[in-house]
Formats: structure tokens, sequence, C-alpha cells
């Protein structure tokens, strides 16, 4: 029997480039606390968020992840041409099929490439680097732009004060190409399907066909104290795996950016991980709210800009959200 | 080995020092977390796992809302001691 031919075995990726895309109307915590009889000063203290930016109804989803995509592409140095798969994590993109992933295809011009959306909330940008990770060291693809892209303010109900006033639209995203050198450690990444309602929607569209009366439109929720306990001690555990896993130390970080799910989660975990004052930490959240499958290539972004001095430096970035699931990785900024 | 009441309730309000700044001795037993200490549910969380470590007990998310008092949680520790 002849041997079957496969690509190029162990080669490295890395994050060649990034891109985000923030709407442009930030709305502040003064224009949202009625309906939840609710106060500035309440959504500070228990968020530290001071604005979420949302888009307009004229903005959609897919116009956000193009913008993202777009400026990865080229700050990668590449052209649409170039990129061998398309991964958008996402739960807001409004058609269950056919994917957000495969209408950039065309919108980007990048030619009949796989592309393909995955479901994992707040850490579906670290599965999408788990993903191409494994796609571009495998010798599958070379080049796989990663977007995180979400409407939220689609599915939240404004008299909700369990999540929704928490929540921003926006859109990051990364391209994952080969190296010589490894720029994407190994990730640690997981679920826990026991907790399944611990963020959820209040319905589903099957609720909403059969009762067209009295079905709400599906709108997200959350056991907050729950979630907060997960997110922070839970997946302190989970940070400091993956640190094991890619052979460094909280010491050797230029920078830690969680999912941007809560200032007070963010201040909590790194409170856990013991890091050094030296360690910049990713606080978007305070002007752009949770966006997140977004939140972390955009945190990343808005670090970069403004901290020139970290690229190429050493990033832990961590996503948790519903699911409940979880990611993880060491990475090398570019 | 188990702490006693009184050991349970001073070390709370150790962690609830730590915590919020409260001073010590305003953490009474008859007091309420939410209504008298001000403490939301995001700190009442990070005091319960605090207190988790503190005594050794296991205090599910569940059972934190039924602690509405500083006696309640005192009463649980020690109970879950015991356990």
């Amino acid at each position: 029997m002849p041997k079957l031919s496969t690509p190029t075995p162990q080669r490295y990726s890395r994050i060649s480039g990034i891109g985000g895309y923030r709407s442009e109307h930030a709305v502040s915590n003064d224009e949202i606390v009625g309906p939840i009889n609710s106060s500035d000063e309440w959504i500070r203290q228990r968020t530290g968020i001071i604005t979420r930016h949302r888009a307009g109804p004229d903005v959609q989803l897919i116009d956000m992840a193009e913008e993202a995509g777009s400026e990865a592409i080229a700050n990668a140095g590449l052209k649409p041409s170039d990129i061998g798969g398309i991964l958008i994590a996402t739960v807001t993109f409004p058609y269950p099929t056919p994917s957000a992933a495969s209408l950039l295809t065309e919108r980007l011009g990048t030619g009949p490439i796989p592309a393909w959306d995955i479901s994992a909330a707040c850490a579906g940008y670290c599965y999408g680097i788990a993903q191409a990770d494994g796609l571009v060291r495998a010798g599958t693809m070379d080049n796989v732009l990663v977007i995180g892209a979400e409407k939220l303010s689609d599915i939240i109900d404004p008299t909700d004060r369990s999540i929704s006033f928490i929540l921003g639209d926006g859109a990051g995203a990364v391209v994952v190409s080969h190296s010589d050198e490894p720029g994407i450690a190994q990730s640690v990444w997981g679920s826990k399907g026991e907790n399944w309602e611990t963020i959820r929607m209040t319905n589903s569209l099957l609720d909403l066909r059969d009762d067209r009366e009295n079905a709400p439109w599906p709108t997200l929720r959350q056991d907050g104290p729950s979630v907060f306990r997960w997110a922070v001690w839970d997946m302190a555990e989970v940070a400091q795996e993956a640190l094991d896993a890619a052979g460094v130390q909280a010491s050797d970080l230029a920078a830690f950016v969680p999912h941007q799910a809560n200032m007070r989660i963010i201040d909590e975990l790194a409170k856990q991980l013991k890091l050094p004052d030296t360690v910049k930490i990713g606080r978007d959240i305070a002007d752009n709210g949770n966006t997140s499958s977004a939140s972390i290539p955009l945190a990343t972004e808005r670090l970069l800009r403004e901290n020139p001095e970290l690229h190429g430096g050493l990033a832990l970035q961590i996503g948790f959200g519903a699911g409940l699931v979880y990611g993880a990785q060491v990475v090398v900024l570019p | 080995m188990a702490h006693s009441e009184a050991e349970v309730l001073s070390g709370l309000a150790e962690i609830v020092n730590e915590e919020t700044g409260l001073a010590t001795e305003a953490v009474e037993p008859s007091k309420s977390f939410t209504d008298d200490l001000d403490i939301d549910s995001i700190s009442m969380m990070t005091i319960v796992v605090n207190a988790e470590k503190k005594f050794g007990v296991k205090i599910p998310d569940d059972d934190v809302k039924d602690l509405v008092t500083v006696q309640d949680a005192v009463d649980y520790i020690v109970k879950a001691q015991d356990a």
C-alpha cells in the first residue's frame, strides 16, 4: 500500500497581524439605567464599565467582521488571496446557516477557501486561535483569519439587570500564519456542560415559532455570582495551566488579556495569578463594555496601540463564557 | 480541627475586613451582609471562597443566597465542618 502524502509536519504558528472595529456610538451608563432602576455609580462599582459601544441599525455583524478582518490582513502585510481559511467566533450572527465566515470570503475576495463559524461564546476567539494554530502547524493552511465578532445589542433586554447592561458590539481579528519559531503555545481549552444554564438565552427560536403572540424575542441572562466564582477561581487554574503548557511564568509575560467580562473579574484574576506590576493588563471593558468573542482581540489591539513596546512580547489570553466553555493560550504579540 | 463558633465569627470578620475594609467589630452576628454591611453579590462570593479556604468547607453557589446574616454564615460553616 502506498504511503499517504501529508503536509510538512512540525512547523510553528504565530499571530502575524491584528485589527479591530469599534462602533462609533458610545452608550453611557446614564442612557441605560432607567429601565433597570439603577445608577451610573451602581454599574461602575459592580462592573467597572463607563461606556459600551453599540452599533446602529445600519451596521451589521458582517460589516464589523469585514472591517476588522481587512485591517488584520493588511497589518500582517498580506492580501485577501493569501488567506487559507476564515474562522468567525460569534453567537450573534442572525442566521443559524449559512455561516458568517462563508459570507466574508465573498466580501473580502479571498476565493473559495474553507470558512466556518465557531459557537463558543466569550471563549470563541481562544477556540479560534486553538483551531488556527492546529491547522497551521499541521500544514493544512499557511494563513488563517480568526475573527471574534458580535452584535450583542441584538440579544439584550433593556429591563434585564443580570447582563444586558454590560454588553456592547464590535469585532476583533488576527491572522495566524506559519512561522519558523513557536508563536502560539499549546492551548488549554474545555467545557463544563453541567453549567449549561448558568449563562443562557431566555428561550429558543422554536418557542418563538410556536407562540408568536407571547414568546419574547430571545435575550441573554446570567447567574452573575456563580459566573464570577467560576470565572475567577476556576479560570485562575486554567490560566496557570496555560502558563505551564507554554513553559513560562507570570513574570515572563508582557501582557495579560482576559475576556473583558467585568473589571472585578479581571482584577481578581490578576490577583489570583500574582501578576507582577510589569505585566500590562487589558482593561478595554471600561470604555468598550463586554463584546464577548470580540473582547480579547479588541483589548489586545488597544494594548498594542497604546504600548508599542509590547510588540513581540508574551501575552496570556483567556476566554470564558456561556457553555460553560473556556480557552487559554500564551502567544507572542504581533 | 474544627473551629469553634467564636473562631468562625472572628475569622469571618477578618475575611470581610480584607474584602471590604469594614472594621472587624462591625461584623456582628445579627448584621445582614446586604442590608447592613452593604456587601454586593460579587464581594459576597469572594468572601465565601475565602471562607471555604480558611475553614476547609464547601459552600455551593445555591446555598450562598441563604446566608443572609453573619450568624447564618457562621452556623453554616460550623455545621459544614462537622459534615
